[in-house]
């Protein structure tokens, strides 16, 4: 009786806002601790997990839950960015304005983007934001290379007029850093700034998840014109999650230029935009934390697998004899340093072929199979009647 | 049935254990990750470690790959020859060196190498990763003037020294220039000032040029440094269009071109970008026209050897200019091609050659300067004057960390003998007649503490 209670507890309590919320934190919190043997605890990796974490969670919104597969978010992303740096250079190196400003910017120009390509749905929503994205990249690339620097990228100068600044004391000697009232935000205070942006803004997306408005994108995604046949008009919906999660994009845009302040074109391009539906999917799509899981794994991909270069791979093999650790590590150096993406290409597909819901199911099953297999090793020790319940249990 | 419970309360017990473990270390987290404060020490000290880790981050991807290859090639040469392995290259022509080929200061150089994917962003991600992760002392690497920039302006950021490699940009050691950043291959600039008199000599002073230009600084500066020159000369601009970086196809960039009354096309274009471009615009029959009673011609300001081997029998009779040629007869560029080719079975490019000399200067500077402290090697860096490297008598300035050196004009060689003999080199323009005063491009070093 007693166990049977616990269990329904323990599970009761896994459902409840405030202990996800706390596990999630200190999950998130801990990275420089648990990433160690990884080899990826260092300032810059970290901040691009939860940066690009605030991107996919914002993307989720959307895609997860409306099934709307839009193909320009990094257009938010570069908005974002612009903005930030611009506010680094007109008016503070204080890291709130920029955010705000970018937050604001960016939600904006998602009003626009989503007002139009939300005429339409299915494949042409997608194309149509792929043209928006495609547009604001080549704006920023070469039109508008007054405001955007072009292919250089926007950077920070000494001369720029930091009016509120300036306000309080004279120009230092070489470039400004970004700070949140004294304190730098690059480094790993950057990375805690940005984890704890990520935290607050995880909470907002749970709290939509749950909530009757995520209830409605959901109802959305399954069937839209049964939605319409019931009076419910699903436009200015979808137009809020749109732009909902734009402003997601926005703040990771600005988060990027607060960590380091820099914008550049390519932040808007059509593989950024990708990139982050790869995330979505190679985590899963549609759930809380599996686009999390798309980050971690992409970024890692991205800096840790493409640094492996042949040298590294002689050490790794080198117990083996010479002709065996040779040929290994010409099979194996296809896959590392620049072949990166055919690794990342290739998990991709085993993802989307054998598990649709992504990493995050293929962990659930395993954790299944394994709880299955454990409590079934434990009926079979346990005596003849014990093992038939068991297996009445396992079916 | 209560060993069940039992061991249920131990599970919940130890979950809460563990949960209160991990709070505490996120409570006490902030004290074990202080930043390094500048004192007398730096960042990425190697301290008494045996070994020392330089970083190189280089185009693997992207329209400059085939350099990228390039220097990797000559930056793991460099390596080899530092610690004291193969024939010992340029270390045995340089002056004046300090270099034993015992490493650097005595500790054995190892090395870590990054994709910068011809991207700000993804240079920067990768340059960080060397730093914090893999705690190197210098990086190095180029190819995209806009990927050198950013870089080194986060070496100022991170008070580390970045040694690029091939940039070719005015605004590098111009409007850009930072204490922490150092360039050793030549600018835009000396390009246009080597070609002038050539241009004047081969296509006379009365022309029309027609610029197509990469769109990034590298493309702004090189146009504007080739435009100021050849209007010098009388000629006339009749326009500049810029085309987007890895564009591909370049064919809806040529077509106007025919109509345009312009007689001389100038490509101000680099790596695949160039190959293309050229071999379009040949394939339009550009260089079989006569417009306005005169032969059309193509010129492309910034030249190498790879590009050449890829735009095949397309370049031949073209002029450029380039930082260094393999078939140079001093001593320095022999000692290098041969050890180069020694290792790999063919000559090294100019963006090979560049890198490597940038990591031996590095060292060597060290050596003179007795530490890794950066403050120090800098100042060992700057206004250093050494010979014997391939380029003659050179000189990094200390203004803006530009070195001043002789440049190459060349040709597309009409007759090649051998697949790598792509360039005839036309003049060695001396340095007195590229230099120019530092304070032309503005821009600010910085402080010496990053």
């Amino acid at each position: 009786m007693l166990r049977g209670f616990l269990k329904i507890n323990m599970k009761k309590l896994l459902k409840n806002n405030l202990v996800i919320m706390i596990i999630f934190s200190v999950v998130v919190l801990t990275m420089p601790i648990w990433m160690q043997p990884f080899g990826a605890a260092y300032p810059d990796i970290l901040q691009k997990f939860v940066i690009f974490g605030v991107f996919a969670i914002g993307y989720n919104i959307l895609f997860g839950l409306t099934g709307y597969l839009s193909f320009g978010h990094a257009a938010f992303l570069g908005v974002g960015s612009y903005t930030a740096v611009w506010s680094f250079k007109l008016l503070t190196m204080n890291i709130i304005p920029a955010i705000i400003l970018s937050v604001i910017m960016s939600g904006i120009f998602a009003v626009l983007m989503g007002y139009v390509a939300l005429r339409r749905s299915g494949i042409y929503f997608s194309i149509l934001t792929l043209a928006f994205a495609q547009m604001c990249y080549n704006l920023a690339y070469s039109v508008l290379t007054p405001i955007t620097n072009g292919e250089t990228g926007l950077q920070l100068a000494k001369s720029d007029p930091r009016v509120i600044d300036r306000l309080f004391s004279e120009a230092g000697e070489g470039l400004p850093s970004t700070t949140l009232f004294g304190i730098e935000t690059s480094g790993y205070s950057g990375f805690y700034i940005s984890a704890v942006v990520m935290i607050i803004v995880f909470y907002i997306s749970l709290k939509i998840f749950n909530s009757s408005f995520g209830l409605k994108l959901k109802a959305i995604k399954s069937n839209q014109n049964r939605m319409r046949y019931l009076g419910f008009n699903t436009r200015p919906y979808l137009l809020t999650a749109f732009v909902i999660s734009g402003m997601y994009a926005g703040l990771a845009g600005g988060l990027l230029a607060a960590t380091d302040p820099l914008a550049g074109a390519e932040r808007m391009q059509w593989t950024a935009s990708g990139e982050v539906i790869l995330m979505t999917i190679l985590g899963g799509v549609g759930t809380l934390f599996g686009p999390l899981l798309g980050v971690i794994i992409i970024k890692y991909f991205e800096n840790i697998f493409s640094a492996i270069n042949q040298l590294d791979l002689h050490s790794f093999y080198s117990i083996f004899p010479t002709w065996l650790e040779n040929a290994m590590v010409s099979i194996s150096s296809l896959f590392v340093g620049e072949g990166w993406h055919m690794t990342l290409g290739l998990l991709f597909m085993l993802v989307v072929a054998f598990l649709p819901g992504g990493v995050l199911e293929g962990m659930q099953l395993t954790y299944k199979k394994l709880t299955t297999y454990v409590s079934k090793k434990r009926n079979k020790t346990g005596g003849e009647s014990k093992k038939e319940t068991g297996v009445n249990h396992g079916k | 049935m209560s060993d069940k419970k039992n061991e249920q309360t131990n599970i919940l017990r130890r979950k809460i254990l563990t949960a209160g473990g991990a709070f505490a270390m996120a409570g006490a987290m902030p004290m074990f990750y202080t930043k390094s404060v500048w004192a007398n020490e730096f960042p990425n000290d190697p301290g008494k470690a045996a070994n020392v880790t330089l970083g190189f981050n280089i185009p693997q991807s992207g329209a400059y790959a085939d350099e990228g290859a390039d220097e990797l090639r000559a930056y793991k040469l460099a390596v080899m020859h530092l610690n004291g392995e193969g024939d010992g290259g340029l270390m045995n022509t340089m002056q004046p060196s300090m270099l034993k080929g015992n490493g650097i200061l005595g500790k054995k150089v190892t090395f870590v190498t990054g994709d910068t994917q011809t991207k700000s962003d993804a240079a920067r991600a990768s340059a960080k990763r060397m730093i914090e992760k893999d705690k190197v002392i210098m990086f190095c690497g180029g190819s995209s003037s806009g990927v050198a920039i950013a870089q080194q302006s986060f070496a100022q950021e991170a008070g580390i020294i970045f040694m690029a490699g091939l940039t070719h940009s005015n605004d590098t050691t111009g409007k850009d220039k930072r204490r922490y950043g150092f360039r050793h291959f030549f600018n835009a600039y000396m390009s246009g000032a080597a070609l002038g008199p050539v241009l004047k000599e081969e296509y006379g002073t009365d022309r029309n040029a027609y610029h197509l230009t990469a769109d990034y600084t590298w493309g702004w500066t090189q146009e504007e440094s080739i435009k100021n020159t050849t209007e010098a000369l009388g000629w006339n601009t009749t326009k500049t269009v810029r085309t987007p970086v890895g564009a591909g196809d370049f064919s809806q960039y040529i077509t106007p071109i025919l109509n345009s009354g312009a007689d001389v096309l100038i490509l101000n274009h680099y790596g695949k970008d160039m190959i293309n471009s050229l071999t379009q615009a040949v394939q339009f029959g550009l260089r079989d026209r006569q417009v306005n009673g005169k032969d059309f011609q193509i010129i492309v300001p910034l030249f190498s050897r790879l590009m050449a081997q890829g735009a095949g029998d397309n370049i031949k009779g073209i002029l450029g200019t380039t930082n260094w040629n393999w078939t140079l007869q001093d001593a320095g560029s022999q000692a290098f091609v041969k050890s180069f080719g020694q290792v790999y079975g063919f000559p090294p490019s100019q963006a090979a050659h560049t890198c490597y000399v940038q990591t031996l200067l590095y060292a060597d500077a060290c050596e003179r300067a007795g530490t890794f402290y950066p403050p120090e090697v800098i100042k060992a860096l700057e206004g250093h004057k050494f010979d014997g490297m391939g380029n003659g008598a050179t000189e990094y300035r200390a203004e803006d960390h530009q070195c001043f050196k002789d440049v190459l004009v060349v040709k597309g060689n009409e007759n090649p003998s051998t697949q790598f003999d792509l360039l005839e080199v036309v003049q060695q323009v001396p340095r007195s007649q590229v230099e120019y005063d530092a304070s032309i491009f503005g821009g600010e070093l910085g402080p010496y503490k990053g």
